[in-house]
């Protein structure tokens, strides 16, 4: 118990920090919609088209949106050089890689819920569907478990913002992928049946994130 | 590990033990041997690059060692990390205070990570002791550094630490800063808190501390008692010790 309270100590502190600066929602959604917009008028083809290259246009845009967040969640850290008060406080590594973990993860959940509708104003597809939004949610959840601990390892390089990218999208690789073909499936109205084979990849590939992340980060973050 | 920690005296509040750190070919602490009595404050001396901020960081665990033993209040820093850092507090040149956040803000975050008992409470009695009543609400991120500062010294002490470890605290410092600092140093009942101490500056080291030790190439070059020395004495001791005029 005490372990999730201070995990959530660190998460209440990210998300104060971010409802005063709005750096990481407000840099992400402004890239978020660009993109939309951007692919929706690549793309004003027939419905057919559009059907077939959304799922697509979809992950594109919350994979680097997700990189714009994530490279936020150790910098303000390093920058303020609170990452050794935090090492110096008595909770466990683990502890503050759940604690940025769900900060990230809440931050990337709101970035999705915002640019749905969007999404689904200009190609005029589906999305508010159970599927996609567990679809969605699972990815997202694996997205963010591996990715926290990439951006804790890319804080202590010098062009950190873009030694992240780098180190942490050929990770996801598999992830992103499922994610496509499942909600390519979701957003076609197929059934739970049809998306179970891709859910469970992703369920398998959250389950070994998390699991790994959560005992190597220690080593990770201390030098 | 009962043997090991059979050489560690109860009285010992810390007992650092052949340590060893390096960083890639090189070698910050070469062998770094000493102990600390309970209620003594022990100022460690050297120039750039001598492992004075390596040895804070490894003595407050954000560091491992590369070899060698590390004892706290008879506790190993291999085993008992998270319960030595609630026995300790840090304070460095570097505040650990988030710049958009409040100063209660912060102080109530580092409160939930040390699980301080009524917090509220605590957080003002510490604002107090520093001088900061008046800014408790403004945003660290517009208060001048000597205050940062002294809501840093307000940090360190929210959980009542009995064991201070600062490394150059006095940079930045202002008059006003260094007079909480020194009554930081003393433990809140009236007894002493037990005090490692890394400096440059030797005047300040040798009214603050009881014994000195002088830390050059990664070892302790040279250890003596204060009383026993003035500053002409510091500085020759210190000159001798480290090729470098203080």
């Amino acid at each position: 118990m005490s372990f999730l309270k201070k995990a959530l100590a660190i998460t209440r502190k990210d998300v104060l920090s971010e409802l005063r600066t709005k750096e990481i929602i407000f840099s992400a959604l402004v890239f978020t919609v660009l993109v939309i917009v951007t692919f929706n008028f690549a793309f004003s083809a027939s419905q057919e088209t559009t059907a077939l290259v959304a799922p697509g246009i979809l992950w594109v845009t919350f994979t680097f949106a997700g990189v714009l967040s994530l490279n936020r969640a150790f910098i303000p850290e390093k920058e303020e050089n609170c990452l050794e008060g935090l090492m110096s406080s008595p909770v466990s590594r683990e502890v503050i890689y759940v604690g940025k973990m769900l900060g990230s993860l809440l931050f990337m959940l709101i970035i999705e819920i915002i640019a749905l509708p969007v999404f689904a104003l200009l190609f005029n597809l589906p999305v508010f569907s159970a599927p996609l939004v567990t679809v969605t949610f699972l990815a997202t959840v694996g997205f963010v478990a591996v990715g926290t601990l990439f951006s804790a390892l890319a804080v202590n390089t010098k062009a950190r913002e873009m030694v992240l990218p780098i180190l942490f999208l050929p990770m996801v690789v598999p992830i992103i992928i499922s994610a496509v073909k499942a909600s390519g499936l979701a957003l076609a109205g197929e059934s739970w049946g049809a998306l179970a084979s891709w859910l469970q990849i992703i369920g398998a590939f959250d389950a070994i994130f998390l699991v790994v992340s959560f005992w190597v980060f220690a080593f990770v973050i201390e030098e | 590990m009962a043997d090991e920690i059979k050489d560690v005296a109860p009285a010992q509040a810390i007992a650092v033990q052949e340590l060893k750190k390096s960083f890639g070919h090189h070698l910050a602490l070469n062998g770094v041997d000493f102990r600390v009595a309970r209620g003594e404050s022990v100022v460690v001396f050297g120039p750039n690059g001598a492992g004075k901020t390596t040895l804070i960081k490894i003595l407050a665990t954000i560091m491992n060692p590369s070899s060698g033993r590390i004892f706290i209040d008879g506790m190993s820093a291999k085993d008992s990390a998270e319960k030595i850092r609630r026995r300790i507090g840090v304070i460095t040149h570097q505040t650990f205070l988030y710049g958009t956040l409040t100063a209660y803000e912060n102080l109530e975050f580092y409160g939930r990570l040390y699980d301080v008992p009524r917090r509220k409470e605590r957080i003002h009695e510490v604002v107090e002791t520093v001088g900061m009543t008046s800014r408790l609400h403004d945003r660290v991120g517009t208060l001048s550094r000597g205050m940062q500062q002294r809501l840093s010294i307000a940090r360190s002490l929210l959980h009542k630490p009995p064991i201070m470890l600062l490394d150059e605290p006095e940079t930045g410092l202002d008059q006003q800063a260094l007079v909480v600092l020194r009554e930081a140093l003393r433990a809140e009942d009236g007894a002493r808190r037990t005090v490692v101490l890394t400096t440059h500056n030797l005047e300040r080291g040798l009214e603050l501390g009881d014994r000195l030790l002088i830390l050059a190439r990664g070892r302790i070059v040279y250890e003596g008692v204060t009383a026993s020395l003035d500053l002409a004495g510091l500085r020759e001791a210190y000159h001798q010790s480290t090729g470098v005029k203080a």
